[in-house]
């Protein structure tokens, strides 16, 4: 029984260092997801964030026509890197609406400028409160809306070059 | 030039860690005396160098070097220069090169200064000691370099987490890290005694200075970190039992089990096996918390790098050594004799229970600590909140309590029942009074936890004095006062959480400039929203007019943007009076002009932080007693020699 007792600790703490290096090797699964995926989007007015596009509001988004919704800043530097793609999703015939986050219109319109200009209208959350609804913990962040207004899928960071299929394929399911 | 010395230190320390290794292992082996002579030498010169790598790093901080990666992920040339100085260790890298530096400082201490120790023990903890910081060299040195250059130099910093922009926090973590490693000490001196199966009181009264050391460090550090959460975090609560909290709350758990045991083990010469168990386990706790902080395996508030290479390599050295030191433990453990027996009512079985229920608490923290990770084992995936860890650590704490008081007021190795009872009636007869009074003025107005912990805590706070109690107070001795005044501290803590608790009133509102909030006797003017600019941040600042009775203080409740990188930080405004601490928080506009104000009145709340420092004081108390005590045994010792 003592002796018993004696190794326990050991077999207690190999079982701990099994339990850690199983945590460890999983699969990362850590991104946070919304949990309005499926759900209508939450109703928000926003003002126009840039001098060339016209203002956003939750409405506008239910076109019968699956659209995405981008949520980007002019300081965030993966939003510069995710530029090409949206672009390339716009030659596509997406149309893609914006949210611009913790931003100013002169700081907007220079990021536009050096970056091209997909979109067909953008919003200014000057609070972050409309990304709070949204459920989205950083930018960019990119949400497939259905035709109805509901929230059909959750980009979380920026689309690279290879996800571009895989955002189409998401546009058609929405359909 | 000054980065390439840093890490030319460093490899020059970790080349000595390994011989004194080799030395210490060697010469003990053959019992050669010439090899053992260079272990000294070795521990102290690998402090040194450590402590030039560190220096190094500091200045690399303070100049704003952006040709060193680490400086440029985590400073900015614009950053007040204290954040700078504490963005040196506010990081990854640099938190692991203050291990080692603690360490290295650590061992060369042990070295020069211990003197308690048979010289073959001794020889045996500098070489575990040696061990275990081989490993964290080779962390540092192979998996995350904290003087790689950069090329071509950008023109500035990326910054620092603003919620490390905080001077409680520059200071927090060094204080932890001082604790965490005090207890490698401990660590290595138990694997001495093991190797050399000299586990015994001398062994005990060595290493104690060690542990009660850490653990004052610890509580320090503990108490400082719940106080910045506190107030930073604009939450109002002051413990979270979020998976960090409970890092260094565990080794705390573990130290003060230690710390008791061997106690009796030095005075008494038992609870042989049980005192080795827990310096192990001690270090353990502070190796899991850094593993669990460090390798991102469990979702936290306080936001590290997630690293699997880094968490892999930690866990890595875990199991090698916590594994090997309880290998160790069961091959010699039996060889080790039981020591003095004693007797069913006896201090040392008060201070048996004591460890039982510190253990208890260990263990089910532990479990709820990694709850989430054993269920995600099995494809699930659960969250285990504060009301688990409140509704079983509750009641073990106050059982604990009680434990506490009585353990003093029972005699080492035999007393009777009965007069340990007598001398616990003034505590239990004001314990009946409180309860009665506070029936009267509060029942079924607080819960069943918050009653009796102030029950406890009064009850408890006379018991602690206890031991003062007939005495000659001027020839009592320093270490008699540290217990007291740490035992009191406990009941001062218990009996501000509590408070908080049972009585804190919460108002959230949406005022506008103009409105007068009303709540628990404090009126508060909302006079204006304003912006403004700090160093490195722009906030929204609200002016208000708090006042209770007479004359109102002006508060400024922020909501602070920092721009690299963008966070939002709020800035509780804090009004401290002797009977509580009033807390508001500025939130978000709401539509109309108005603001959300959270606002807490929270009777006696300080009184947990201010317990915290009187259990560190009684702690460092306790040991300059106990050195002094030592000193003065041997200078007598060598007056009557002459």
């Amino acid at each position: 029984m003592r002796k018993a007792l004696i190794w326990l600790p050991l077999v207690l703490c190999l079982a701990f260092v099994g339990l850690f290096a199983s945590g460890l090797f999983k699969p990362d699964d850590r991104v946070i997801h919304s949990r309005l995926v499926g759900q209508p989007l939450p109703a928000f007015t926003l003002p126009a964030a840039a001098s060339d596009r016209p203002a956003l509001a939750s409405a506008q988004l239910a076109t019968g026509k699956p659209r995405l919704l981008n949520i980007f800043a002019s300081w965030c530097v993966p939003c510069a890197a995710e530029a090409p793609q949206l672009d390339a999703l716009k030659q596509a015939g997406v149309e893609i609406d914006a949210i611009a986050i913790r931003d100013a219109r002169p700081d907007v319109d220079a990021f536009l400028k050096r970056n091209g200009n997909p979109y067909a209208r953008i919003g200014l959350d000057a609070r972050s409160s409309v990304q709070i609804a949204l459920g989205s913990s950083g930018v960019p962040e990119t949400f497939v809306i259905d035709g109805k207004g509901r929230i059909a899928y959750q980009h979380i960071g920026d689309i690279r070059a290879d996800d571009v299929p895989m955002i189409l394929d998401r546009l058609k399911d929405a359909q | 030039m000054i980065a390439e010395t840093g890490l030319a230190a460093l490899w020059l320390a970790a080349a000595l860690a390994l011989l004194q290794l080799i030395l210490a292992f060697a010469g003990l082996k053959g019992g050669k005396t010439e090899l053992l002579a260079a272990v000294r030498p070795a521990a102290v010169a690998q402090g040194v160098l450590t402590a030039v790598a560190f220096a190094a790093l500091i200045t690399l901080f303070m100049r704003s070097d952006m040709s060193v990666l680490l400086v440029v992920t985590n400073s900015h040339s614009m950053k007040p220069w204290l954040y700078k100085f504490a963005g040196t260790w506010g990081n990854h890298e640099g938190s692991m090169l203050l291990w080692v530096t603690v360490m290295g400082v650590a061992g060369a201490a042990v070295a020069l200064f211990e003197r308690a120790l048979q010289r073959n023990a001794h020889m045996a903890t500098l070489g575990g000691q040696a061990a275990i910081s081989l490993g964290f060299y080779a962390f540092l040195l192979f998996s995350s370099n904290p003087f790689a250059r950069i090329d071509p130099a950008p023109a500035d910093g990326q910054g620092l987490n603003p919620l490390l922009q905080d001077p409680g926090l520059a200071f927090h973590p060094p204080t932890l890290y001082l604790g965490y490693v005090g207890l490698s000490v401990a660590f290595s001196f138990a694997i001495g005694a093991l190797l050399t199966r000299q586990v015994d009181a001398a062994f005990a009264r060595a290493m104690r200075p060690w542990v009660l050391g850490a653990w004052v460090l610890l509580t320090l550090g503990i108490t400082a970190g719940s106080y910045w959460a506190y107030y930073e975090l604009g939450w109002g609560g002051w413990w979270f039992w979020d998976p960090v909290e409970n890092a260094s709350l565990m080794p705390w758990l573990a130290a003060t089990a230690l710390l008791h045991s061997v106690t009796v083990l030095a005075t008494r010469d038992a609870l042989r096996a049980w005192t080795v168990m827990l310096a192990v386990v001690a270090f353990s706790m502070s190796m899991v918390g850094t593993f669990l902080v460090r390798s991102g395996i469990l979702t936290s508030v306080h936001a590290f790098a997630v690293d699997p290479t880094r968490g892999s390599f930690i866990l890595g050295l875990l199991a090698l050594y916590i594994g090997g030191a309880l290998a160790l433990f069961g091959w010699r453990i039996g060889s080790v004799r039981e020591g003095a027996p004693f007797e069913l009512v006896s201090r040392e079985t008060m201070l048996v229970i004591n460890n039982l229920l510190l253990t208890v608490i260990l263990g089910l923290v532990l479990i709820g600590t990694l709850y989430p990770l054993m269920t995600e084992a099995f494809g699930h995936k659960v969250s285990v909140g504060a009301p688990y860890f409140d509704r079983i650590a509750g009641p073990i704490a106050l059982a604990l309590m009680v434990a506490m008081a009585a353990g003093p007021l029972t005699r080492w190795r035999k007393d009777q029942a009965r007069a340990v009872c007598k001398r616990l009636s003034l505590p239990l007869i004001i314990a009946i009074l409180v309860s009665i009074s506070l029936s009267l003025f509060a029942w079924g107005r607080i819960g069943i936890l918050p009653f009796l912990g102030l029950v406890v805590a009064v009850a408890v706070g006379v018991g602690s004095l206890a031991p003062l109690w007939k005495r000659k107070l001027l020839r009592t001795p320093l270490f008699t006062y540290g217990m007291v005044i740490a035992h009191m501290g406990c009941a001062v803590s218990l009996a501000g959480m509590a408070c908080d608790s049972a009585f804190t009133v919460e108002k959230l509102v949406a005022a506008r400039p103009g409105d007068v909030i009303q709540t628990a006797g404090w009126s508060i003017r909302f006079r204006q929203i304003m912006p403004i600019a700090g160093d490195n941040w722009t906030a929204l600042q609200a002016d208000m007019d708090a006042s209770r009775g007479g004359s109102s203080v002006v508060i400024h409740p922020q909501s602070r943007f920092f721009a690299s990188p963008p966070t939002t930080t709020s800035e509780a405004a804090l009004l401290t009076r002797w009977d509580g601490q009033l807390y508001v928080v500025l939130g978000e506009e709401v539509e109309g002009g108005r603001w959300q104000l959270r606002i807490w009145w929270k009777p006696f709340v300080t009184l947990i932080w201010l317990g915290g420092v009187m259990i560190a004081l009684g702690g460092a108390l306790a040991l300059v007693g106990r050195e002094r005590r030592g000193w003065l045994m041997k200078w007598r010792a060598r007056e009557a020699l002459a």
